[in-house]
């Protein structure tokens, strides 16, 4: 054994005392890695010097699935991509159908699928708040998401009788009205959960303990953001004033007066997780806002007379993008012109935003990497597809 | 006490050892009691109900979690070291009970009166590191490796700053006898030690006198500050939130336990729980006068029964104890966790520093006020 | 700038490597060995700065080719493109942007897994949703799905 620290390195550097790395392989079953995600991290003692991800756990052929199916039969199918928008899954997928066959959808639909879309984003942005809290360690704040979280879905099972996976957004339309007495709800929520955003903040955003965890800890780069294709919050919170919904404006997004956030590194670097985290708290805010402003002028009509009765459209392609609470959902659909999509390719943000992790969690520790990991907030239903 | 068991059950083996087991009874009874308050304390901050099935307001949840660690399958991983892996649970609880042999639960009944007292404490207390490191070793998972490594880390070097703590009020009352500790914050609440200590001369249990007067208020920010500290030292030490970083779940799914299940499991969460109230129960020995009524009277003295000031000392003890629990459960269920290399910059760059400057000037004042 | 503006941008600066121009999408065929430095160019040219790739989708076109689309963004100017290359089925080799794009990395492991055109100069070419050791590549129209996986018998 060498006594002194300097004979340990000079041991070390005669290669009479060899070190190494230890490779821990976190996940599928872990608790935090949000489903089925296997990382393998090579590690030097509690630094991180590589991460591997290995995906495909939860791989179901969603894209094989869809060429067997019709049009309309592949809705369900969006849902259960990223199972905690399934609104804005389906109005993803809705829309790029309806421009490949050129349909006008009334005003009335467009009105219920913003509030749908931007409550659902709500809902989303609670699970990864609070989820985010957790993988920090602090278990409260996720039940109070949770519970805020739980008033959306009830509008939503009121609406379409679903929880969880809509199947609303149809080609043209949707499936249902909404239920006597929506805009009296969603108004309802939305002065009960302002309030909340209040609540969360002073319990964890603003908490000494959680910026020190959060802050200056995997800084993205705005250049690297875009290299990477990141989008959404995670694009936002290294600075990149981007959002769909302004930028590349689809839906009626334009008629709406609002902000898009973006992390200026209050609390640290520009880009660190305690950014992303917060782009998504204020995009809650905004959230509140459009649908306030929907509200106001939602219009009367009937939701089903754009719905075609053959959905068959012609022989084309088409890529259509959503802003996602995640990012960029993109669909890329091409039809031969039969009633089966030809091929659909979606471009789940979760899947995108994950390839990165590598490249920010390199000289982090353990801790971070959850933390990190958590920022990204994937759902692993869609990074598997 | 004992005098009290050798005079219904005579001086043998027997009277011993239900002496000793006296503790371990009331831990039992606390842990059930822990176990209900933290589900129950959880929910109440969380918005929800906690267990509601079984009993009235779920207050039996425990016992029916008892069974339920009592049925499960005891298993041990094929290739961990069988006998580490089968000796650290019971090492560890053994490692918390043993420090209640110091605990004064009133005048009359301390497991053993050592003038050591304080000494022991923290010495036994080290003992929990072993237990840990053995049970990370021997599961043979790298997680609990990582979770005995973080903990035997975090707890040694935790123990810097809590013997300092403890050498505070050492060095103002003279002796390591936790009994005599306590006997010097005798009389109301002001003269408990985070007021600063006692305002009039005190007769400590082993007979000395401890000189005091009002001029003992310098020390109440000193003390008020050592209390603090103890206590945040006191949160790391049994791996609480905001220091829960050997377990942290999130990371290292329950860091050294990971392996444990059933009985051996419940041996770690005793022993966990034991610790929580050992630590809470030395800190209001230390700064809250132990078993002293905070009102200075008994009611067992003014009804002149003797046998009912021994149960509300008792009373006191459990009921400051129980308080500091508690807190450490409603932490537990605010803040976040910290992270490793934080928790160890709090330790040496803040907390020591801190003691050991609390340390010198307590000293000092003690030299020069006496 | 629209795609027919690029498109003669770029055949101005690639007279020699045969881009083509499809009306009816509208998109830019590119040959497979050249799309490499096409990429460059429209990610780096002043006028382009194609920087986003949003997309990278690999298609059986079930007429003994493969393609591989390409939906470029541009951050900084705000405007599309979409690139093309169709490669034949029993030679599916094309050039890897990996390099140019980091996000082309995952995507073209997905696109080599699922419809099995090889990305060359792909430092990592392995697959990705589908276990390590598959056969086959699900999203070929001809694909046939395996009665067993490694023994397994497969239940549909």
């Amino acid at each position: 054994m060498s006594e002194t620290l300097e004979a340990l390195q000079e041991d070390i550097a005669a290669g009479r005392l060899q070190t190494d790395e230890l490779v821990l392989n976190m996940g599928p079953q872990h608790p935090s890695t949000h489903g089925v995600l296997r990382l393998e991290l090579v590690l030097d003692g509690e630094a991180v010097v590589k991460v591997i991800p290995h995906l495909g756990y939860l791989h179901r052929c969603f894209e094989k699935h869809a060429e067997a199916m019709t049009y309309p039969q592949v809705i369900p199918y969006t849902d259960r991509m990223d199972y905690l928008a399934a609104m804005n899954n389906n109005h993803g997928y809705a829309l790029a159908v309806e421009r490949l066959m050129g349909i006008e959808v009334p005003e009335r639909v467009e009105y219920i699928r913003i509030i749908m879309a931007e409550l659902q984003r709500i809902a989303s942005h609670l699970v990864a708040i609070g989820t985010f809290g957790m993988d920090i360690g602090a278990f409260t704040p996720f039940l109070y998401c949770f519970r805020d979280r739980e008033y959306i879905l009830d509008i939503f099972e009121r609406t379409c009788g679903a929880r969880l996976l809509y199947n609303y957004m149809w080609v043209g339309g949707l499936s249902h009205d909404v239920h006597d007495g929506f805009e009296k709800d969603v108004a309802e929520f939305i002065r009960k959960f302002r309030p909340t955003i209040k609540e969360v903040n002073d319990l964890l955003n603003y908490n000494k303990i959680f910026i020190e965890r959060t802050a200056n800890v995997g800084v993205l780069p705005p250049d690297v953001a875009i290299s990477y294709g990141c989008s959404g919050p995670m694009l936002r919170g290294s600075g990149v004033d981007f959002d769909l919904r302004r930028d590349d404006p689809y839906s009626i997004y334009d008629r709406f007066d609002w902000e898009v956030c973006v992390g200026k590194g209050d609390a640290g670097t520009v880009g660190d997780c305690w950014d992303r985290h917060m782009v998504r708290v204020w995009e809650m805010e905004q959230s509140c806002n459009i649908i306030e402003q929907a509200l106001e002028s939602f219009p009367e009509g009937d939701i089903t007379e754009a719905i075609p009765k053959r959905i068959r459209p012609p022989k084309g392609e088409i890529y259509t993008r959503v802003e996602n609470p995640r990012g960029e959902l993109g669909y890329y659909v091409i039809s031969d012109g039969s009633q089966n999509p030809f091929r659909v390719k979606a471009r789940g943000p979760s899947f995108v935003n994950l390839s990165v992790i590598d490249e920010i969690s390199r000289g982090h520790l353990i801790a971070d990497i959850v933390a990190i990991l958590g920022s990204v907030d994937i759902v692993l239903g869609e990074v598997d597809r | 006490m004992e005098s009290l068991l050798q005079s219904l059950l005579g001086d043998n083996l027997l009277t011993l050892v239900l002496y000793c087991a006296l503790p371990l009874v009331f831990l039992l009874l606390y842990a059930l009691l822990a176990i209900l308050g933290e589900v129950k304390i959880s929910a109440f901050m969380q918005d929800r109900l906690g267990p509601m099935r079984t009993g009235p307001w779920g207050i039996i949840q425990p016992l029916a979690d008892v069974l339920k660690l009592l049925q499960k399958e005891d298993v041990t991983p094929a290739r961990a070291d069988k006998f580490l892996f089968n000796l650290a649970p019971y090492l560890s609880f053994m490692a918390a009970y043993a420090a209640f042999a110091v605990i004064p639960f009133s005048s009359q009944y301390v497991g053993a009166d050592l003038n050591l007292g304080a000494f022991y404490f923290l010495a036994i207390g080290s003992l929990n590191v072993a237990a840990i490191m053995m049970a990370g070793w021997a599961s043979h998972n790298k997680y609990s490796l990582y979770g005995a490594m973080r903990s035997v880390a975090q707890i040694v070097s935790y123990e810097v700053p809590a013997a300092m703590m403890l050498v505070i009020v050492v060095l103002f009352v003279g002796s390591l006898n936790l009994q005599d500790i306590i006997t010097a914050q005798s009389g109301p609440f002001w003269n408990w030690m985070v007021f600063g200590g006692p305002k009039a001369d005190v007769q400590l249990a082993s007979g000395e006198v401890l000189g005091a007067s009002w001029t003992n208020l310098v020390f109440l920010p000193l003390f008020l500050g050592a209390f603090l500290m103890y206590y945040i030292t006191a949160l790391a030490e049994t791996n609480r939130t905001p220091f829960d970083i050997p377990e942290a779940e999130s990371e290292l799914v329950s860091g050294y336990h990971t392996e444990y299940s059933g009985m051996k499991f419940a041996m770690f969460f005793m022993s966990e729980y034991a610790n929580m109230f050992l630590v809470s129960a030395v800190t209001a020995i230390l700064f809250f006068g132990g078993w002293n009524s905070p009102f200075g009277v008994y009611l067992g003295d003014i009804w002149d029964a003797q046998w009912l000031v021994g149960l509300e000392q008792f009373g006191w003890l459990a009921f400051k104890g129980l308080f500091f629990v508690f807190v450490i459960i409603w932490l537990r269920w605010t803040l976040p966790r910290l992270r490793v290399d934080q928790l160890m910059y709090m330790c040496w760059k803040v907390l020591i520093p801190f003691s050991f400057g609390i340390a010198l000037i307590v000293g000092f004042l003690v030299v020069v006020l006496k | 700038m629209e795609h027919k503006e690029i498109f003669d941008h770029l055949t101005a600066l690639f007279p020699e490597t045969g881009l083509e121009f499809d009306e009816d999408v509208p998109c830019i065929v590119v040959p497979p060995a050249a799309i490499r430095d096409v990429s460059l160019q429209v990610r780096d040219d002043e006028m382009l700065q194609f920087d986003f790739l949003m997309c990278l989708s690999g298609v059986d076109n079930a007429d003994g080719t493969l393609g591989v689309v390409y939906h470029l963004h541009s951050v900084p100017l705000g405007h599309k493109l979409t690139l093309k290359v169709i490669v034949p089925a029993d030679n599916p080799h094309l050039q890897s942007v990996e390099r140019v794009w980091r996000t082309a990395d995952w995507h073209e492991r997905e696109a080599y897994d699922l419809v099995g055109m090889v990305f060359d100069g792909h430092r990592d070419l392995r697959r990705i949703l589908n276990p390590y050791d598959w056969e086959g590549h699900p999203l070929r129209k001809d694909y046939e799905v395996p009665e067993f996986y490694n023994g397994m018998k497969v239940p549909y």
